[in-house]
This record gives C-alpha cells, structure tokens and sequence, in this order.
C-alpha cells in the first residue's frame, strides 16, 4: 500500500481552487477517458467499468465526508456493519441485485442538489446540497431497519427528524398527507434508463406518509450513516428513514417533499397492489401474500450456522411510540 | 466404438468436478460468511437459495439442451451423459429446498409446513421437485426396463417441470428482472425445438381425456 505523507503546511490543490471549479476539472477529464473508452465499449455493465477504470480513489474516499451530530445513545442490539449496509441495497434506481447499487458508490452527482418542500403550506422553500448538512441540527438515530423480505440491519443514521423540516414550511390545514419524490435522471440511473435494468417499476420511484406519521418524532431525514455523509447506494443525499414500516417506504435520494390533501401514489403499491400496502407498518401477523414476517434473519458478520433469527416485533418494536396512530384501524386491511 | 467411451468419460469427469466443486466453495463461503476475496456474503442464506435454486435451473437447461445437440451435429453419444445432468438437476433441487428449509425458517418443522401450505409459488415447486424425483428413480436400468414404452411417457412430463420451475422462479421475485425474462427466452426456445412433439403429445392426452 502506498501511503502518501502530506505534512500540514502542504497545500493541495483542491484548496487553492475554489471547489466547484475543482470538481468540475474533475468531471472534465474523467468524460475524456470516458469518451476514448466508450469507443472500444458498449453496453451498460462495460460502461460502469469504464466509468470506474477512471474514477479517482482518493477522490471517492474523500469525498465522503464526516459529519458533525449528536450522539444517540448506546443501543441494546448490536450494529451491522458498515461494510454490509453500504454493499446490500435494494436502489432499483442502480439496478435489481443487491450488489448492484454499491457499483455505482461516488457516481451520481450529489452536489448540486436541491430539495423542493412544497405544497399545501404557507413557506414553501429549497434545500440546497449545503443547507443538508448545516441548516438543521444532525442528530444521530441508531434504528432497526427490517425489510419486507424478512431480514433487517442496525443502523446508525445520521439525520433532521422530519417534523422540523415541515414545520419550516407551515403546512396549512388542508394538508393531510406528505409525498416524496426520488431523483429522476436517466442518464446518471442506468435503472430509470432502461426498463430492463430498473425491474419494470415506474420511475420516479414515489411515496407517501399521512401528516401525522411525518410528524412522529421518529421520522428521520437521513443525510449520514455511520458518521459519514450518505454513499450513492443508500440514498445520497438525503433520505427517509421510518423504522417502524418495511424499508421500502425509506424512499432514497429524495428531490421533492410536497404537503398534499390526498393519500398520494406509492412507487411498490402500484406495481403490485396486492403485495404493497400503503402504510406498510411492520407487523408480524399480517403475512406478505408470498413469504410469512412473523421472523426475521437479522444480518451480521456470521455465515449460515450463525444466522441471528429473531420474531419480528409489531411496528418493528417501535410500538410505544407510533401504535396509537393506528389504534382504530384494522391493519390487515390497511396492511 | 473405443473413441465414444472416452468422450463420455471425460465429459461425465469435468461435469462432476465442475458441479461439485462449484457447490462445495459456494457452501465453504456462505459458512464463513465472507468470500474468497474476504468481502462479506451479505446474505448468505438468500445466496445458498439462490444458487441452488439458479444452478439447478441452468442445469435442467442444459440437460434439455443436449438431444438437439446430439442431433444436429450427429454425437449420438452426447445422449449418454444426459441422465447425469438430470440427476444434477434433482440434486439441486433437493439441495434447494433443503437449504431454503434449514437456514431460510431455521429447520423448524411447523413453519416449513405452514409455507407449503400457504404459498403458490412453493406448490409449483413442490411439484416440480416430486416430478424430478420420480424421474429420477426410474432412471435405474432395472426399473427403466421393465417400464417399456411407459418410461419414455413419463419422462416426457420433465417439459412440465421447465415451464414449473421458470413460473415458480418469476413468482418468487419482485418486480420483474432482467434475468427472468433472459431465461424465458431460453424456456420458450428449448420448447420451440421440441413444438411436433409436444404438440403430438398433448394431443394423444386430449385423447386419452376423452376415453377415460
């Protein structure tokens, strides 16, 4: 390994120019060489590859950057790695294999952003990539995650509880529910580009919460994960995060937050209504039509003989906090 | 008749190696937990599942492959490694549904009863695996002789279990991959090759619908 000693009086060149001008070198001359390599190849995968031939390490290590925040405290379970929620995915956005989105780490462009807050409010405003990290507090939030397909991590986020978010925007009384908007640009999501890379789902991946779940306390904004900024394949720049529904309502790289009077559209309950609810609480008893949830394998470091199965909680254990919300409903029926 | 032997021999030698092999260092990683470049197995339960699961699929393939082989480039004796690959392919399943049984609910007994029961998709799978297994008993010399021409009848049914398989693999994921359809494609081909016969042989079922 060759390790590069810079002593503190040394100054690199991303200091003494400006950043954006820096980046955009960059970017300029990693097209070049993706240009002469795009003559010898075609096709998508040979195309990331190429991309990644070109791609500057340092610059990718880098440019996850670490955050300030408050500190959760300890947690009971223990955390999964990082190395195993930054490398098992479902972004279909990047692709259908869990391995898929991690090969697109540092290649979407996150910097410019801008995240509209929008609609039935009376302070509608834009979040800039900057205004992510500085606008709000970032606390830390240590949540389960448990998937619909019956496995779950531990995962330290970093993040903005929604709520305070939307209280920026004073939402007036005609708004019941929040949608969110994914990131739409094909030529950046080889999944958006191409109906057979992205699984036949409709894109801009969409998804909804009624106001009061917004609201919850729990709901989190995430914009970093184990200290870090967020990696492209967990949803940079900003994410949802609801710990107590199934991970596909943690709608990822979020470009739109608008208060609405109507339940909106949700991207899985439209591709199979049956399967995908729209509250999509996590709950034990309510099967999915194809696979049972009333356990979950909890991913770890351990191989087969060490898997952790665990009986999936109500509201993924989350209950004390968000089960009076639902106390009326029938949650089969509104699974 | 020298030559032919030798063919089959290192044919059947590679295909052990390959297959076993393969098997033995997909289960080594799962185990451990990490890969043969030290990077996590993310899930190693759904990767034990799956490759079972898509090596026993890829098999089948193959198996179904080799009589248009033999054929067209007239290697009679390509004919002699087929009863292998379709005993592979009862292997995987097995394996399969073993594996989905130990390390996907945990070996509990209960559970494993309640996901058959339950679940569609598994019945197609159940089915395909108890067809395989049915062919793959009467592939003894002994029992394929006494059967006469009624062997032939039933290993006819392995088409069925193609068609089960890729319906049982498209029900089990969301949304619809890339890789399902690649495979439909191969499905619907293989079949396509085979369409004077099948239509002959469901029409001799019609048939036999109407006498009974």
């Amino acid at each position: 390994m060759l390790i590069k000693k810079t002593s503190t009086s040394d100054i690199s060149e991303n200091e003494v120019t400006p950043e954006n001008i820096y980046k955009d070198r960059r970017k300029i001359i990693k097209s070049l060489g993706f240009l002469g390599a795009g003559a010898l190849l075609s096709g998508q995968s040979q195309q990331a590859h190429a991309i990644s031939w070109f791609k500057d390490k340092d610059e990718e290590k880098s440019a996850l950057k670490a955050l300030k925040y408050q500190a959760d405290e300890p947690f009971t379970e223990a955390l999964t790695p990082e190395a195993k929620i930054t490398s098992h995915n479902n972004f279909y956005e990047f692709g259908t294999r869990k391995t898929d989105p991690k090969q697109y780490e540092g290649m979407l462009t996150v910097n410019p952003w801008q995240l509209n807050v929008d609609g039935l409010c009376a302070n509608p405003f834009k979040l800039n990539y900057e205004d992510l990290f500085s606008k709000y507090p970032l606390q830390e939030r240590i949540y389960r995650m448990r998937c619909v397909e019956a496995w779950s991590m531990v995962i330290p986020w970093v993040g903005i509880p929604l709520a305070d978010v939307i209280k920026q925007a004073q939402p007036n009384g005609q708004a019941k529910f929040v949608a969110f908007e994914t990131l739409y640009r094909p030529e950046e999501m080889p999944g958006q580009k191409s109906r057979f890379a992205g699984g036949g789902i409709q894109y801009p991946y969409v998804e909804g919460l009624r106001i009061d779940e917004a609201m919850n306390p729990l709901t989190l904004l995430a914009v970093g994960l184990y200290g870090k900024e967020l990696p492209t394949q967990n949803g940079a720049p900003i994410r949802l995060v609801v710990p107590w529904k199934y991970g596909f309502k943690s709608i990822k790289s979020i470009t739109r937050i608008k208060l609405v009077n109507q339940k909106p559209p949700t991207t899985w309950n439209l591709s199979a209504p049956q399967e995908y609810g729209f509250y999509a609480n996590v709950n034990p008893k309510v099967d999915h039509p194809r696979w049972s949830q009333a356990q979950e394998r909890r991913l770890g470091s351990g191989g087969l003989f060490s898997q952790n199965y665990i009986p999936t909680l109500p509201f993924n254990g989350y209950g004390e906090q968000v089960a009076h919300m639902y106390k009326d409903m029938d949650l089969a029926k509104f699974y | 008749m020298k030559k032919p032997q030798y063919k089959i021999r290192v044919t059947k030698c590679v295909a052990h190696l390959f297959l076993l092999s393969l098997t033995v260092i997909t289960y080594y990683q799962a185990i451990i937990g990490t890969d043969l470049t030290g990077q996590y197995i993310n899930d190693p339960v759904k990767f034990v599942i799956h490759f079972s699961g898509m090596t026993g699929l890829q098999v089948l393939l193959l198996t179904l492959l080799i009589s248009p082989l033999a054929q067209k480039f007239k290697q009679a004796w390509l004919m002699q490694t087929r009863r292998m690959f379709g005993l592979y392919v009862a292997f995987f399943a097995c394996l399969h549904v073993f594996s989905f049984w130990l390390f996907e609910l945990n070996f509990q007994v209960d559970l494993f009863i309640e996901e058959l029961v339950k679940r569609p998709y598994i019945w197609l799978g159940m089915l395909a695996l108890t067809l395989l297994l049915a062919l793959s008993v009467t592939s003894i010399n002994k029992i394929r002789a006494k059967m006469g021409p009624n062997w032939q009848k039933l290993h006819n049914w392995v088409y069925l279990v193609l068609v089960l398989v890729w319906v049982h693999f498209y029900w089990s994921v969301k949304a619809t991959p890339t890789e399902t359809l690649i495979y439909l494609a191969i499905v619907i081909s293989l079949l396509a090759i085979r369409h004077k016969k099948l239509l002959k042989g469901l029409k001799a079922l019609k048939r036999n619908e109407k006498i009974s």
